[in-house]
């Protein structure tokens, strides 16, 4: 069954008919010619597919397009400004947090939006409990607790290491 | 006659860490892969797959499948175009309906949408007639055969002296084996390809290790001139082997296409798919017997693996190889059989042979080096050859021994207490192991160079290379302009296509080697060329077209690569947790041509190593011959959170006989030796000696 849905996509509003069994990755990448995430697994098992879905991250390829009408997706093309690289995707190219390339722009949104979890005090499994529960200050925000929120995104070139450093830059630059 | 040191380049763009050059169109995603190239009105295949393991279909029930609205068009064996037979049981698909192993394919449908394509290849029905499988490698069979050659034409076996008697009158012995599992690539963009079909000739957008080596292979099935099959592949997420030669997925795009002629059809794998179809690392059982003196030195090293090929087409993995070239011995034997199974085609899968090849024996040097009462790697040290062992030749350069002693520097190794089970941190045993790390330096034939000047001040310089995410783009861009003696703004490079001229393929750390030397040839003749026109450049342009020179230095030495690798290993004492906080690999690989990306390549092969050593495994069921674990949940590999202190450098190694610009290749170094050293760790941290991978928690649960 066809389906005539509304997405914003990296700000421009784009208009499209999908199959009710296409999932949001598809719909972007078969659809709209939108092919910055990736398709990995299609099974929300490697991450490549992940964009900011109304500001935080998703895995598009575990979302059907129907279910998200009308919503905000920013890709890791649209986190540029203009000609302007976003802070975390100039650090992963100065760190080459990246080889193939092919779950870069997926590593980044998730990398853009795990440092807003960060700073809204979100815990992961490594953070320690405090009094009152686990919540992470911003300045525990170390090379441990980016790999762990960071684990959710494969990488089968091994670039992580230069990853969790140019997240890290990222994290600690005025880009933020 | 030039010398082979006048014959170097001078360094100035090579040895600089400049960012890649495809690095903004990555990080913002705009970089195209293969089925991202835009074409006019795709249609979409979603291919039938064999349900058992060996038989043959009797009937194929495509009615369903064809009343679906939106399909265009159902292919089996019945419609399938007839392929010329080439001797490649793998990618002659579709002749018949007969099955060589379980997910074959057994056809497709093409659609308009990959919705309506996959539900409609859900409702085709397939009879079968099913014969007795046998999908078990064990090394007690009594059908293993010796093959011609080892991938891709080495000895299958070799020997000096009396390996036997030697062993039976060492003063220390030790006897023991090994064994490695079936581990698939899984690159991160899974295969993918769009095939067209326009006035009889075929375009492939196809994610590859070489334009050239899909041409290669899919022309002559269709019996079309090379020519007449055009490969694009600017960009490749990943291969590690498994897109170095084509698979029978580019073969069925290829058939699709032309049953709806003029329209680009699009046929990316799911990942499930990729584990049947795309090749994998064989199993391998590997019996090593050691004999030394008092004085811990080798008087006999024996190595006899055991390993699986497919019936429908064979491969041989060359896992003896390190051993012939690592360590002295005078009594030496090494050799590989296989079992034909009924099972996908095994293929190259990064460092083929090298990889488990240093599992293996590296782990029995450290168990014979504690036998000898030595440190491992004083007994490395012990053993270090003056020659080739097996060739006789000498090393172009050999620099293990300094890579040991700076590893262990750095590490922090002097002080170590080498008695197993007694460091505790909490509930976490600790550990420390090294091993050590080789490749050789291959060199392909057949690569050619175009370089052209033009009155603009540019250099445009073209040869069908490809870039795996290795760095190509950025690395010949440096050798052009170190060749040309210009900056590397000034050149302008193109790869990743059959209509620029021939190259390689990206396989056997080659790369560099293959492409940079007819790009130096090249640029040498152009440049002379130039001088004729006084230097410069005339209206119309200059060019200059090289192949791969001849290295008469080849014959004369043993070329290869090598490292030490430093693993920190933790292992819960109650439930067998493997953790690796840290890891040090130091290697020695000649001149590293771009230090950002050369990192990254040692960085991500110790990466890959240590998901080798931790969690990898494809589990075949031999009811069935399937492999069960077929994604990426569960055939895990290494996560973010695996990887603690990774830390990498190398040795200036100054090798003026590999090629001009003195690098060896350094995409599989990295992951030689890593298991081993991370396995010697696990032993010194609990005194369980494992000598199967992976390390999954139970080996260490006794």
């Amino acid at each position: 069954m066809d389906t005539r849905i509304e997405l914003r996509v990296d700000g421009e509003q784009r208009s499209l008919t999908v199959d009710t069994r296409t999932t949001l990755l598809d719909a972007l990448r078969e659809r709209l010619g939108v092919t910055t995430p990736k398709k990995g697994c299609d099974h929300g098992q490697c991450g490549s597919c992940t964009v900011l879905l109304d500001g935080r991250r998703a895995t598009t390829c575990l979302a059907l397009a129907v279910a998200h009408a009308g919503s905000e997706i920013t890709t890791a093309a649209g986190l540029a400004d203009g000609e302007e690289l976003h802070p975390v995707a100039r650090a992963f190219l100065e760190h080459d947090g990246l080889q193939c390339g092919y779950c870069t722009p997926g590593q980044i949104c998730s990398a853009v939006g795990m440092l807003d979890e960060a700073e809204a005090g979100w815990p992961s499994s490594v953070t320690e409990h405090g009094e009152g529960g686990a919540a992470l200050d911003e300045s525990e925000l170390d090379d441990e607790e980016i790999r762990e929120r960071m684990s959710g995104n494969l990488c089968r070139c091994g670039a992580y290491a230069n990853i969790v450093t140019a997240i890290r830059e990222a994290a600690n630059g005025s880009g933020r | 006659m030039t010398t082979a040191e006048e014959s170097m380049l001078r360094a100035n763009a090579i040895g600089t860490p400049l960012t890649r050059l495809d690095g903004t169109e990555k990080v913002t995603g705009t970089a195209p892969y293969a089925v991202e190239h835009p074409v006019d009105s795709p249609a979409h295949l979603h291919p039938l797959q064999a349900a058992i393991a060996l038989g043959r279909a009797t009937g194929i029930d495509t009615s369903a499948a064809e009343a679906e609205p939106g399909v265009l068009a159902v292919l089996t064996h019945a419609n399938a175009p007839r392929l010329a037979s080439t001797g490649n049981g793998e990618l002659e698909i579709l002749q018949s309906g007969e099955v060589g192993y379980r997910g074959q394919f057994l056809g497709g449908v093409i659609a308009e949408t990959p919705e309506i394509a996959r539900r409609a290849a859900d409702l085709i029905r397939v009879h079968y007639e099913r014969y007795e499988h046998d999908v078990e490698l064990r090394a007690d069979r009594d059908d293993l055969y010796k093959p011609e050659q080892v991938n891709p034409a080495f000895d299958t076996d070799t020997a000096q002296g009396d390996a036997d008697g030697a062993l039976a009158s060492a003063a220390v012995t030790l006897d023991a084996t090994y064994s490695t599992p079936m581990e698939h690539n899984n690159p991160m963009e899974p295969h993918a390809t769009i095939a067209c079909w326009t006035d009889g000739e075929l375009t492939l957008h196809d994610s590859t290790q070489g334009v050239y080596w899909t041409q290669a292979a899919v022309a002559p099935l269709f019996e079309l001139d090379q020519q007449q099959v055009r490969v694009i592949s600017p960009h490749v997420g990943g291969g590690f082997g498994s897109k170095g030669i084509p698979h029978p997925n580019v073969v069925l795009a290829a058939m699709a296409a032309r049953l709806v002629p003029g329209r680009p059809v699009k046929f990316p794998l799911t990942r499930q798919q990729m584990f049947s179809v795309v090749g994998y690392r064989t199993p391998t059982i590997q019996h090593v017997r050691l004999g030394a003196d008092e004085q811990g030195r080798l008087s006999a090293i024996t190595l006899d693996v055991v390993e699986q090929t497919a019936k429908v087409k064979e491969f041989a993995e060359q896992t003896a190889i390190p051993t012939r070239t690592m360590y002295a011995a005078p009594h030496r034997r090494t050799s590989h059989r296989l079992a034909a199974l009924d099972t996908p085609v095994p293929t190259w899968m990064r460092a083929p042979g090298e990889c488990p090849g240093m599992f293996g024996p590296e782990v029995a040097m450290d168990e014979m080096a504690l036998a000898c009462g030595l440190d491992p790697i004083e007994f490395r040290v012990r053993n270090e050859p003056e020659t080739d062992p097996e060739s006789g030749l000498p090393f172009s350069s050999r620099n293990l021994v300094a890579c040991l002693r700076e590893g262990a520097r750095r590490f922090g190794w002097h002080d170590r207490d080498p008695r197993p089970g007694t460091r505790r941190h909490g509930e976490w045993l600790v550990g420390t192991g090294v091993a050590a790390s080789t490749y050789p330096v291959f060199a392909m034939p057949g690569s050619q160079a175009t370089i052209r000047a033009t009155p603009d001040g540019r250099y445009a310089v073209r040869i069908g290379a490809v870039d795996i995410g290795t760095g190509t783009w950025t690395a010949l861009t440096q050798i052009a302009a170190d060749a040309l003696e210009v900056s590397v703004g000034e050149v302008d490079l193109e790869i990743g296509s059959t209509t620029l001229p021939t190259a390689s393929g990206a396989g056997g750390s080659s790369g560099i080697n293959s492409w940079g030397s007819p790009i130096v040839a090249a640029a040498r003749t152009l440049r002379a060329r130039l001088d004729e026109h006084g230097g410069t450049v005339p209206a119309e342009g200059v060019e200059a077209t090289e192949g791969m020179p001849d290295n008469p230095h080849t014959s004369q030495y043993a070329m290869h690569s090598f490292g030490a690798q430093f693993a920190e290993v933790w292992v819960n004492a109650d439930t067998g947790e493997v953790s690796v906080p840290r890891l040090l690999g130091i290697f020695a690989a000649g001149r590293i041509i771009n230090a950002r990306t050369g990192r990254s390549q040692l960085l991500g092969g110790m990466t890959m190593g240590l998901s080798m050593a931790l969690h990898e495994e494809s589990v075949l069921d031999p009811r069935f011959g399937h492999v069960v674990n077929h994604d990426l949940a569960e055939y895990h590999i290494a996560t973010n959170a695996d990887v603690g202190s990774l830390e990498v450098d190398w040795l200036d190694e100054h090798d003026p006989y590999v090629n001009p610009m003195g690098s060896k290749g350094i995409g599989e170094l990295g992951i030689t030796g890593t298991a081993a050293a991370i396995t010697n760790a696990a032993y010194h941290a609990t005194g369980i000696r494992v000598r199967e991978l992976p390390l999954h928690p139970d080996k260490f649960l006794r």
